[in-house]
């Protein structure tokens, strides 16, 4: 699984991604409040600059756009279409500001410094009862169960196209979610018995987040591989 | 103010069916002969997730899902991903899902003891369809400053494809029900 992530070093690329994130929000709620062409532009001018700095290629920045292309020209068309075809084009140039500004976050930041941002982000979420550190965990259990689901999904398809079910969702899915079931059941005795439902912390320093997340992690891959 | 507590076991079925719901996306969409457009399973991912695991584990495997998302994996059909999607006209769909799990596991909790099949698929029609239909639709008008009415009459293409999938999650959620029942486990 590749992240679409553009590496180079940039002070973009080095910003905490806490800062990007809150960086695409403003944008967004000015180019909504200041909603016209002047506004418009100083913001697209903006991200320019930003896209200079990080130094992505102009057709990397470009190809940002391109899933949400369909869509766009069929605002514009609707707007072209039923009221006002300026107006359209502004709210099409405004949402391509918006989703090229987003997407540089995803170009400038690691997955993993996102992961990270996030458990700094959660950390006030203590006082309703979410752990950081346990939704990190879950983050990373995730993502290291995709390539087994996929895999698993893959043979289940092929064993299924020996009975010519392989076009049946059914036939695919009930196996795939009874399976995946039973896997989570053995992942989470591994992480049990090792453990890993330490209610009492006696400190929330790093050191005691650390040593309960990487027993776990590697419990679950010795489970699943 | 707590929120209700997570077992070990109840994180772990969250994180893998984010994964599940995350597998979907590469299996090919499957044509249909009635419908134009090929469907996508991932919709239905999220149906699942409600209908499996529950209101709230289902919420949150769709948000730990839609999270992974935003971090930057390539998780959405087409391999798209990162927080651009999350700005662009349609992601009013994507923050409807996890209400949407919510909405169909809570009502797959309430009547777990006579849920059929057809029961499954109305929850997965309300939940599913049009839970998620209201604030996409929504963020779509809002977005975009287009007429509501010209965006659900726009949206209404994809009805037919979603009430396949609904009924194919309501199928599912029976079956696995008979030999995995996760959310009686619970109660």
């Amino acid at each position: 699984m590749i992240a679409a992530f553009h590496h180079a070093e940039t002070p973009v690329h080095r910003l905490r991604p806490g800062v990007k994130i809150a960086a695409v929000f403003m944008g967004a709620t000015l180019a909504f409040v200041f909603a016209n062409w002047i506004a418009l532009a100083i913001l697209a001018s903006g991200v320019l600059v930003l896209y200079v700095i990080a130094r992505i290629p102009p057709a990397l920045a470009l190809a940002q756009i391109r899933p949400a292309l369909l869509i766009l020209v069929a605002i514009f068309a609707l707007h072209a279409i039923f009221d006002d075809w300026l107006f359209g084009l502004f709210v099409v140039a405004r949402l391509v500001v918006i989703i090229v500004l987003a997407a540089l976050v995803t170009l400038t930041t690691r997955v993993s410094e996102m992961v990270a941002a996030l458990e700094i982000g959660l950390g006030p979420a203590r006082h309703i009862g979410i752990d950081p550190s346990r939704v990190a965990l879950a983050v990373a259990m995730a993502i290291r169960f995709i390539p087994v689901i996929a895999t698993q999904a893959a043979a289940i398809r092929e064993a299924q196209a020996a009975r010519g079910l392989h076009r049946s969702f059914v036939a695919i899915l009930v196996p795939l979610v009874i399976r995946s079931l039973r896997m989570a059941d053995s992942v989470a005795e591994a992480l049990d018995a090792r453990g890993f439902e330490t209610k009492e912390r006696v400190g929330k320093d790093s050191a005691t987040i650390d040593s309960q997340q990487k027993p776990s992690v590697e419990a679950v891959e010795r489970v699943v591989d | 103010m707590n929120l209700p507590a997570l077992s070990t076991k109840d994180i772990v079925y969250i994180a893998l069916f984010a994964a599940v719901i995350a597998a979907m996306a590469l299996i090919p969409p499957i044509p249909v002969p009635v419908i134009p457009v090929p469907i996508t399973a991932q919709t239905l991912g999220v149906m699942l997730a409600g209908s499996i695991l529950g209101g709230w584990r289902g919420m949150l495997a769709v948000l730990l899902f839609l999270a992974l998302v935003a971090l930057g994996l390539p998780l959405l059909p087409g391999g798209r991903g990162g927080m651009a999607v999350f700005a662009g006209p349609t992601a009013g769909f994507l923050f409807g899902w996890p209400l949407g799990a919510l909405v169909v596991g809570l009502l797959m909790e309430r009547f777990w003891g006579k849920v059929d099949i057809v029961l499954a698929f109305i929850f997965n029609v309300i939940g599913g369809i049009a839970v998620i239909y209201a604030i996409g639709i929504g963020w779509l008008v809002l977005m975009v400053g287009a007429d509501p009415l010209s965006v659900v009459t726009g949206s209404a293409a994809f009805i037919p494809g979603d009430l396949i999938k609904a009924g194919i999650a309501a199928f599912v959620a029976v079956t696995v029900k008979r030999s995995y029942p996760i959310i009686a486990r619970r109660a």
